[in-house]
């Protein structure tokens, strides 16, 4: 082998040498690059099963037991009248929490209106207010009742 | 850092902040993923509650104890009721929040930051009992309109903050100063913007008491979110509702505040008693200041079968709004005797007082154990529903629990 030869595979290995380090260089600084623009691509960890996914119901006012579901309205007559206009800026929870008779909640009713943006119910205020004393009338207690649903145990001390 | 990146560290630190804790992982969620206590209806976990206390309504959020998860000299956070008008607040930045004292008798209208605050007066720790004004409603007959609290609408934490009286002195208050009003960020129930769901306060003259508080700190952490994170009026022994959530602004009126909840029958008695049921007119309804004399007995839990040799040890608190307890009592026998029991001196004004007693019974069955604390001027709780009021407020009748022999 002579000179010349050797020089010139010795130009042909540092010029191999030197795309392979290129090639090294492209393909880690692409990977990077991507990297940088998408944050989770190594995090093979995480499946998409991960997300928060609520299935919406089919029918979101369904009965179970006399029940309404969503709210917890007794059903009878009137119901979804109620549903619709009471349960809107406040939770079910506080119309069935209350007692009253008619007279007071007609009165309730006009100081929604005049301080809790209320709008007029027109007919539906009978509807309304029939389906609550008939179905959550209030309940006489006297002065002081007795204790009930008590949990008894045995105390060990 | 990129943007991007930066807000949703940004948005996740916040969020932490929101719910007390490190998001462990946080940098791992998912964009779009939405963190579970946001989304979660669980209340129990969103507010970190007791799975015993009580949801009395879910919009807005009225949550209460009962007797015995308030056993605790000082109430933790899990067992602290949570008492909402409107809706909580998100996305508060205590960096950027400021406190704003305004009103027609403040000398110079001021506003600063949390930090500021924190730096330019002295700080003070106080345990301060708060008492919804509606607990025991739900004894009322005829009904009263509410939230129906039992008995668990009532909590004693240790508060950290500075003195309103400090702040409101930098001021400056003019002569004619009657009475603050304070304002908070929270929404209200109609998502009416120009609403506020509440907006009370009190005279100057408790507004300058040592005890009272702007508060940014309970039970030595960052308050709490749905407890007013990151700065609350605290002003022990009045109605809980006085001791507003999400202060931004202070109001020192020339006159009695007439914010949100300040009028008509709310927070309110007639200023001569009525008979059951009796309408009455707004004119004729007085603003509720001092909370009238009450006690809890929160051990043991009710319901406690022992044995006939057997004697019990029983224990709870006692408080009596703007005074102290003298006295505490109890009784096995429907109020025939009485035995007198110790009660400890309160930590500090306006904090509940802790009684302690061991009770015998002379024979097997079914027995009650009232408690019954007096005040300073000689006044005790009553064993029946004290007045009807058309609100169903101050109902300190007093506390019992049931106990079987065998």
């Amino acid at each position: 082998m002579n000179k010349e030869e050797t020089f010139r595979v010795q130009v042909r290995k540092v010029r191999r040498l030197l795309m392979l380090l290129l090639a090294l260089f492209i393909i880690s600084g692409g990977g990077m690059l991507y990297y940088m623009v998408n944050p989770n691509a190594l995090d093979f960890m995480l499946k998409p099963e991960t997300v928060a996914f609520k299935p919406i119901e089919v029918d979101e006012d369904r009965i179970e037991n006399g029940i309404h579901v969503r709210t917890g309205l007794v059903d009878a007559e009137g119901l979804m009248t109620v549903v619709n206009n009471c349960t809107n800026c406040h939770s079910s929870k506080l119309v069935t929490q209350n007692r009253m008779n008619a007279e007071r909640w007609n009165t309730t009713i006009k100081w929604m209106q005049e301080t809790q943006n209320l709008w007029d119910l027109g007919r539906n205020q009978e509807v309304i207010v029939n389906y609550l004393v008939t179905n959550y009338p209030p309940k006489a207690k006297g002065r002081r009742s007795v204790l009930t649903d008590i949990d008894w145990y045995a105390l060990e001390d | 850092m990129k943007r991007r990146d930066f807000v949703k560290k940004a948005t996740l630190s916040s969020f932490a902040s929101l719910i007390g804790a490190d998001l462990v992982f946080g940098s791992k969620m998912l964009k779009g993923y939405t963190p579970l206590a946001l989304q979660d209806p669980d209340p129990f976990k969103l507010f970190n509650k007791h799975k015993d206390m009580v949801v009395l309504n879910d919009k807005p959020w009225n949550i209460e104890a009962q007797a015995h998860l308030l056993d605790d000299k000082i109430t933790p956070n899990s067992c602290m009721f949570i008492r909402n008008n409107g809706l909580v607040p998100e996305d508060i930045d205590p960096k950027t929040w400021t406190l704003t004292i305004d009103g027609e008798s403040v000398k110079n209208k001021t506003s600063y930051t949390l930090s500021e605050l924190k730096s330019k007066f002295q700080q003070h720790t106080y345990q301060l009992t708060l008492e919804c004004g509606g607990n025991g409603r739900a004894e009322f007959d005829p009904p009263a309109k509410g939230n129906q609290w039992t008995v668990g609408a009532v909590h004693c934490a240790s508060w950290t903050g500075v003195r309103l009286r400090d702040v409101l002195e930098d001021a400056g208050i003019k002569n004619n100063a009657v009475y603050i009003g304070y304002h908070a960020i929270d929404k209200h129930l109609s998502m009416d913007p120009n609403k506020e769901p509440i907006s009370r306060g009190c005279p100057i003259n408790k507004a300058l008491q040592d005890e009272t508080l702007l508060a940014f700190k309970m039970n030595g952490e960052d308050i709490p979110l749905v407890h007013g994170y990151p700065l609350r009026l605290v002003a022990g022994g009045w109605p809980a509702s006085v001791s507003g959530k999400w202060i931004n602004r202070i109001s020192i009126r020339n006159k009695v505040h007439d914010g949100t909840k300040m009028t008509g029958t709310a927070y309110r008695v007639p200023c001569e008693p009525v008979a059951p049921g009796d309408k009455v007119k707004d004119e004729d309804m007085c603003i509720i200041e001092s909370m009238p004399v009450k006690s809890i007995i929160t051990y043991p839990k009710t319901g406690a079968i022992i044995k006939k040799e057997k004697s019990l040890n029983i224990r709870g608190h006692a408080w009596a709004g703007e005074l102290e307890v003298a006295k505490m009592e109890y009784s096995i026998d429907f109020g025939a005797t009485w035995n007198t029991c110790p009660v400890e001196k309160p930590k500090n004004r306006l904090a509940w007082q802790h009684f302690s007693a061991t009770v015998n019974f002379p024979k097997p069955g079914y027995y009650e154990v009232w408690a019954r604390a007096t005040d300073t001027n000689g006044i005790a709780q009553p064993m029946l529903l004290p007045g009807w009021n058309p609100k169903g407020y101050l109902n300190n009748a007093c506390h019992r629990i049931a106990i079987k022999v065998t």
